[in-house]
């Protein structure tokens, strides 16, 4: 393999191996923090309970997504030095603002919290888990916006003597629609895995007649959070589609494996591609529901597979501008594939419970267990997609992946990094998984009620027992 | 002030954070089993870092941020160029991080033995890594035009020459003492008195690997006077911390060990200043303010954002720094352990 596949394996490993664990802290971090509010307001113990049980789970998980974010912010220099080079001037700006509004808010803050049950007054300490949680979400947002800069470039120039892409109008890079709707989609996703986390884990516990108070509410607040999130997902999902279409039509029509521009154009649920992959041989269609996801009329043309390469072979030049077909296709479908069974588990399970009672079929605890790896996958599927179907472009239009790469780094050092990578993560996995089972089958702590009433000072009591220690 | 200038003073003092405080980081991890002993001392230890560690590695994300904004070149030219240290760097912190979290989730006695060794290892790593690295910036590696652009063409080995590895040296005994000055500051009973009796002993060999680094740093890779007096200061800066720790004035250790240290990145700096990577194999590819950094434009919106958002950050990190103030002790560390996942918590 030649770097340039090695520099993409690694970036493909190393990031969808980061966002397993993103989701769920963005998510988490609101739904702890708004069960200590819920704590903090009624002074019921079973918020506090689901608090600290919760909040431990999000702490192992937090830790994963953390040390695996550092390798991000220098794998661009690394793997990718003549990509950063010609986008620094623009794509360093929101990574640089990512750090010092979100990294330094989330790492500070989540310390207080961590260490602080015994040092901070309660209303300073459950402020700091809300300010840590929004440090989660700055840090989305400006790195969508990066990210969504690469799918549709604004606010700069060309220069052609530095060689490289130039800042013109930060607020557009900043402000797309393509940045804010990528970002509604996404949070709406984090808050989806989070709740789906809580159902899983809740449910468990349930089944196992374990901790009923506790687990009853965080199951509800669990499937409610899956509900409303997923009509928002539903809805942002529509937005994100249509404006994908208007300024990546090569990327919907791969989702579509579309090969023939069309009016009118069918949703398709199973196509079969002849091996070159220039036209389907068998396919399941809904006639009109592409046309509606992508201009929002059922006869709305969009444009093909062929037609879309033959007019960039024209605008850019000759060459492959077409994606991976069958990733793209089946990276889309998967993705709705994996949101939609997690919803539909959580809509049986809050039907059956308005009754007061959980699914007893044999399907539900497997189910259940599933609950929190369904938005994972759905996660992975939707990012696979939407990189890949960008190809080959690193940013669209403007800069291919394969002009990218560091022209000093040999193919075997990029190889060696990327085995090293892949195993060190393998057997954190390892360690991460079996952590949080293990944290799961221990369940909630008991609650010390004798000290519930009281406040305390500001520095904590340095006589006392700590109550959190590394 | 052009703000090229500008953006060069904040990468190093961004840098002055990051060694200013993973430094004591660094040292305390290296140090975890010299000076704890028993589980409650090691604990103790560790939560002295517990509630700062993470806060204190984002200047590194912040640093690697903000050179990737101001200046692309420089960001693509280091990173790609010193491409297996980094990598290292990494690895450490990777396993680092995860070392902090877990190490006490299970009271087994190999899966702590083992994840300390993790912590000692991760912590001796980049502490010694991050010396030899700017050693070599400051005195110069072999970057050559290609394509219109400055490279880097020495490979890996040509990082350990004899200074890069002094300096390698410097930083990770004066990572080590200020690490041993910081658990001093910041603890109780036996591990205060060891902490302090390291940080003397470490901290004399660090004295001499680091006034012999300087010296040559001054004398054969800078061109200014004022080099020579910032030098002298961290020097001064460094005996007075020691002093300070023979005396048992821990606060004002630290404080010094601190301005020695704020100091050392000065130096190097100032030594480097225009350049930000000079080539050691003609002058004109060498990487400088000028030609490595971002357009007007975009240091415009990063100075904005820099002067509004630091002194924010500052605000409330020293405000956590102030909270978490007190010493910890062993003693405090609860017996039998509490929040630990073992199976013996498990219902029956």
């Amino acid at each position: 393999m030649s770097s340039l596949d090695l520099a993409r394996w690694q970036f493909a490993i190393t990031t969808v191996y980061h966002f397993i664990f993103v989701p769920i802290t963005i998510g988490m971090g609101f739904l702890v923090a708004g069960l200590q509010t819920a704590w903090y307001r009624t002074g019921n113990t079973k918020y506090l309970k689901a608090t600290k049980f919760f909040g431990k789970l999000f702490l192992i998980n937090f830790a994963m997504g953390v040390v695996t974010g550092i390798v991000q912010e220098f794998q661009f220099g690394m793997n990718w030095s003549s990509y950063s080079r010609f986008v620094g001037d623009i794509f360093g700006a929101p990574l640089a603002m990512e750090g010092l509004l979100a990294f330094f808010l989330e790492s500070t803050f989540l310390g207080m919290w961590i260490f602080g049950w015994d040092r901070l007054p309660k209303k300073i300490h459950l402020a700091s888990i809300w300010a840590a949680a929004m440090g989660t979400v700055f840090s989305a947002y400006f790195i969508l916006a990066a990210n969504a800069w690469m799918q549709h470039p604004v606010g700069y120039t060309v220069n052609e003597e530095r060689g490289r892409a130039e800042l013109t109008d930060i607020f557009a890079v900043l402000f797309q629609n393509t940045a804010v709707s990528s970002f509604a989609h996404t949070i709406s996703f984090a808050f989806f895995t989070a709740g789906s986390f809580l159902v899983g884990v809740s449910a468990w516990l349930l089944v196992k007649n374990r901790e009923k108070a506790m687990a009853t509410s965080t199951l509800k607040l669990g499937l409610v959070t899956v509900m409303i999130t997923f009509v928002m997902i539903a809805v942002t999902g529509d937005w994100t589609a249509r404006i994908m279409t208007e300024q990546q039509p090569m990327k919907m029509a791969a989702a579509e494996a579309l090969y023939e521009t069309k009016a009118n154009a069918p949703f398709s649920l199973l196509t079969i591609g002849t091996l070159d992959q220039s036209r389907p041989v068998f396919q399941i269609d809904i006639p009109g529901v592409l046309s509606f996801m992508s201009t929002g009329d059922v006869n709305g043309v969009v444009e093909g597979i062929n037609d879309l390469q033959a007019q960039y072979e024209k605008q850019y030049g000759p060459g492959d501008y077409t994606p991976n077909i069958p990733l793209a296709y089946w990276g889309f479908r998967l993705m709705i594939g994996f949101g939609a069974l997690a919803t539909l588990f959580a809509l049986i399970t809050l039907w059956r419970l308005r009754k007061g009672e959980l699914p007893k079929g044999r399907w539900f605890l497997p189910a259940m267990i599933s609950m929190p790896f369904l938005p994972i996958l759905a996660n992975s599927f939707g990012w696979i997609f939407t990189e890949t179907a960008r190809q080959p472009w690193a940013v669209f239009g403007l800069f291919k992946t394969a002009d990218g790469v560091s022209p000093t780094v040999g193919a075997a050092s990029v190889a060696f990094t990327m085995i090293v990578f892949t195993l060190l993560y393998g057997v954190l996995a390892v360690i991460e998984f079996k952590l949080m089972i293990r944290a799961i089958q221990i369940g909630p702590e008991v609650i010390d009620t004798s000290e519930l009433h009281s406040d305390v000072e500001l520095g904590g009591d340095s006589t006392k027992k700590l109550t959190m220690a590394y | 002030m052009e703000l090229t200038t500008f953006w060069f003073i904040i990468i190093a003092v961004l840098w002055i954070g990051y060694f200013v405080l993973e430094g004591f980081d660094f040292g305390v991890g290296v140090l975890l089993k010299t000076v704890a002993k028993t589980q409650a001392e090691r604990r103790a230890v560790l939560t002295t870092l517990g509630p700062l560690w993470d806060g204190n590695e984002v200047w590194l994300l912040v640093a690697g941020g903000a050179t990737f904004a101001a200046f692309p070149e420089w960001y693509a030219t280091l990173f790609s160029g010193f491409y297996l240290p980094l990598f290292l760097i990494l690895m450490a912190l990777i396993v680092r991080g995860v070392a902090m979290e877990y190490r006490s989730k299970y009271g087994d006695a190999k899966w702590r033995a083992r994840w300390d060794n993790a912590i000692m290892i991760s912590s001796f790593v980049p502490a010694l890594l991050w010396g030899v690295a700017f050693a070599n910036i400051v005195r110069g590696v072999p970057l050559e035009v290609q394509n219109n652009v400055i490279e880097y063409t020495g490979g890996f080995f040509n990082l350990l020459n004899p200074y890069g590895l002094l300096g390698g040296l410097v930083t990770l005994s004066v990572f080590m003492t200020h690490g041993a000055i910081f658990l001093a500051l910041k603890t109780e009973g036996a591990i205060r008195e060891r902490a302090r009796t390291i940080a003397t002993k470490v901290g004399l060999f660090a004295a001499v690997v680091t006034v012999a680094f300087l010296a040559i740093t001054v004398t054969a890779y800078n061109d200014k006077l004022e080099v020579y007096g910032l030098a002298a200061i961290v020097a001064v800066a460094w005996l007075a911390a020691l002093g300070s720790n023979l005396r048992g004035r821990e606060g004002y250790a630290f404080l010094y060990s601190s301005i020695a240290l704020a100091f050392a990145v000065i130096t190097l700096f100032t030594a480097l200043y225009p350049n930000v990577m000079p080539s050691s194999l003609l002058e004109s590819a060498s990487l400088t303010i000028n030609n490595a950094s971002s357009t007007p434009y975009t240091l415009k919106v990063m100075t904005y954002v820099a002067v509004v958002l630091t002194p924010i950050v500052l605000l409330y990190q020293g405000w956590t720094y102030w909270v978490f103030r007190k010493r910890i002790s062993a003693a405090q560390i609860p017996t039998p352990e509490e929040g630990v996942l073992d199976f013996s918590k498990l219902p029956k």
